[in-house]
């Protein structure tokens, strides 16, 4: 996929020229000084959660959604998640979040463990991690205009309606809607314009860390462009940290300074996103890359992935990616494998690296690659 | 495919606003409602019978109390009285549209208090779900496991007789199914992502109970509650009936039709005037609910 160049000059002329653009960092935001030094923002240790699922009368199955999620994520930068549906990353988003209580494991912002906060602290941390949703129909209540829609945190804040009526207008002038916008109901919209109202709302706390799980999944691929613009844009100018969470290998890799692949609820590789298209490590990184069409017709399509995503009720021992993998090994079955740092900044958790690896292997003896 | 790929730079990046005229959904809502032939028929009807028992003294130069003994059971269209008089030569123009005023009341009564114990009640146990909630809806169904007529004669014959207790009677034989409509449509609205947007924004539960759920999940309420003034006109009138309602003399469309019951082989037509009206009232209310569920049901989303 080919993203437009000079999109952002685009952009930027969808906003009313003269516009005062209060930028998130009025206050407590660090100064671009600080930003240099790239603080960590928000550190995720050892997240674990499993969802119990009724399988009979009485008895009860465990999915194991996420299992021992570990990253770091520092400050301005993006994030990217990728993976299979059903891996995970929803998850994790939700964890993070605090919508969802974790089994184990701990959220620190700023340093602060969000989970052992209570009342007052906990709102004011939480404000600052803010999510822009995957389904612009249902991420925006029916029976609420735009304008209340935007405004219900700033309610919930104790803004005053003055304050909240010249935040609507600076929000919806930010992402590129009239400040009319405000009178029309979500039925009136298309769903682009309802994902722009979804991230004006997001940022209407003007928080520092904002989610965006398949933000631009359910939109045409042109207004894909636009929206995926429109957030890089308002990154620059409110110096955001996101964390992009999609199943699409190119938006990610367009979006992301970093990038998780997660696999059945674990992290299987941790890299930038250059080093995940030149050089991907763990085989489910390959099959992937491998199962993007390609624009070139003369090239030949990829063997796809075999074999189903086994059910997270039982999930393989040892690597949970060994069932599919054409180069798994008799240790795969018995040990989980450790993330390891294969080249600096490159974290893979697979058996071919690392001190288990089978003897004169290095990654050009691996099956799967097409690259 | 290569054309494919350029599409997104070729198109300009133009604010996406359609034409579209800013509607609010409640003038859409309006707009639709009044355009229903039958729902608007029912509510004139409504309306009129309404009124009409509000203004009962300045329509009628009879006490609805006092007969005339010499002028008992006249046929409909006699001088004087033109739906004819009861079996104690009281008017029955009169002491229908008297009686209007006590019958759409235990009518429309009971249903808006279970409406809003109900709606609670169910909101409440579908949000919160869990223990709580299965709590609260196990309740619910053991009240529902009762007929409507004999759980309304239980509660009413155990409080005594009275308007009042009927009142209570029917408010509490509608509680469950109001709330179990209520448990159901908060079940399928909270799984929606703009409930999780309002949980991170710090908001408290009952703050997005009241903001977020309700008025998504008013619109099944309110339909299945106005079917019910029908239901309810119906149980009250079986009450005055059973002796458990409206005391007489006072007027009541119910106790009306039981104390003419002895008259229905002298006078037919005067006999069942009563009943008629009960069964326009309900009608009504009926259509009236068909028309709502009909405009509300634009596109839910």
């Amino acid at each position: 996929m080919t993203m437009p160049t000079g999109h952002s000059d685009a952009t930027n002329a969808l906003t009313p020229p003269g516009t005062g653009w209060r930028s998130a960092s009025d206050g407590a935001t660090p100064s671009p000084a600080t930003r240099t030094q790239s603080p960590v923002l928000l550190r995720v240790e050892g997240l674990r959660k499993r969802f119990s699922v009724r399988t009979g009368l009485c008895s009860k199955a465990y999915v194991s959604a996420v299992d021992n999620v570990s990253f770091t994520v520092e400050a301005g930068t993006t994030l990217g998640i990728v993976g299979e549906t059903g891996c995970g990353k929803s998850t994790t988003a939700r964890l993070v979040l605090g919508l969802i209580e974790p089994d184990a494991g701990s959220v620190a912002f700023e340093g602060v463990d969000v989970q052992t906060l209570t009342g007052p602290r906990r709102k004011t941390v939480r404000r600052n991690m803010q999510m822009v949703f995957q389904d612009p129909y249902s991420a925006l209540n029916p029976r609420m205009s735009i304008g209340e829609s935007i405004a219900f945190p700033l309610r919930v804040h104790g803004y005053s309606k003055a304050e909240q009526r010249e935040r609507i207008e600076i929000l919806l002038q930010q992402v590129g809607l009239h400040s009319q916008h405000a009178s029309y109901y979500p039925h009136q919209m298309s769903g682009g314009q309802r994902q722009r109202v979804n991230i004006a709302r997001a940022l209407a706390l003007e928080p520092r860390l904002v989610i965006a799980d398949e933000a631009v999944s359910a939109l045409d691929k042109s207004v894909q462009a636009q929206v995926l613009n429109l957030l890089t844009d308002l990154q620059e100018r409110l110096q955001l940290t996101y964390i992009f969470i999609s199943h699409d290998l190119n938006v990610v890799q367009y979006m992301s300074d970093r990038v998780l692949v997660m696999y059945l609820g674990q992290i299987v590789e941790h890299c930038t996103p250059e080093a995940l298209y030149a050089a991907p490590l763990h085989p489910y990184t390959k099959a992937l890359l491998a199962s993007i069409p390609d624009v070139n017709p003369d090239q030949p399509p990829a063997a796809p992935l075999e074999g189903e995503l086994p059910s997270p009720l039982s999930p393989p021992s040892g690597c949970r990616f060994r069932t599919r993998c054409a180069a798994a090994m008799p240790v795969c079955a018995a040990a989980r494998p450790p993330m390891l740092q294969e080249r600096p900044g490159h974290f893979v958790a697979c058996h071919l690296y690392g001190p288990s690896a089978p003897a004169g292997t290095d990654e050009g003896h691996i099956p799967l690659t097409n690259h | 495919m290569v054309a494919m790929v350029q599409v997104p730079a070729a198109v300009p990046a133009t604010p996406d606003t359609g034409a579209v005229a800013p509607r609010s959904y409640l003038a859409e809502v309006r707009t639709r409602f009044l355009h229903n032939r039958a729902g608007m028929i029912a509510v004139s009807a409504l309306v009129l019978l309404a009124v009409a028992a509000l203004v009962a003294p300045l329509l009628s130069p009879y006490d609805p109390l006092i007969g005339n003994a010499t002028r008992r059971l006249l046929p409909i269209g006699s001088a004087g009285h033109p739906l004819g008089t009861d079996e104690q030569g009281r008017d029955m123009l009169t002491r229908l549209l008297y009686g209007g005023r006590l019958s759409l009341l235990t009518g429309m009564l009971p249903v808006i208090v279970s409406t809003v114990i109900g709606t609670v009640i169910g909101a409440t146990a579908g949000y919160l779900g869990g223990p709580v909630g299965a709590v609260l809806m196990r309740t619910m169904d053991m009240l529902y496991a009762f007929p409507a007529i004999m759980l309304a004669i239980a509660i009413s014959a155990s409080l005594g007789p009275g308007v009042t207790n009927s009142v209570l009677a029917i408010s509490m034989v509608f509680i469950a199914p109001i709330s179990r409509v209520a448990e159901a449509a908060t079940r399928r609205v909270i799984f929606l992502e703009y409930i999780e947007a309002a949980r991170l924004s710090g908001a408290s539960t009952a703050c997005i109970l009241r903001s977020q759920v309700l008025p998504n999940i008013f619109n099944p309420i309110f339909v299945y509650a106005s079917g019910l003034i029908g239901l309810s006109i119906v149980i009250a009138s079986g009450l005055s009936f059973l002796g458990m309602g409206a005391r007489p003399p006072v007027p009541e469309w119910g106790f009306m039709l039981n104390s003419l019951r002895g008259a229905i082989y002298v006078q037919p037509w005067v006999a069942a005037l009563p009943g008629f009206l009960i069964f326009v009232t309900s009608m009504s209310c009926n259509m009236m609910s068909d028309a709502l569920r009909d405009a509300l049901d634009i596109k839910d989303a």
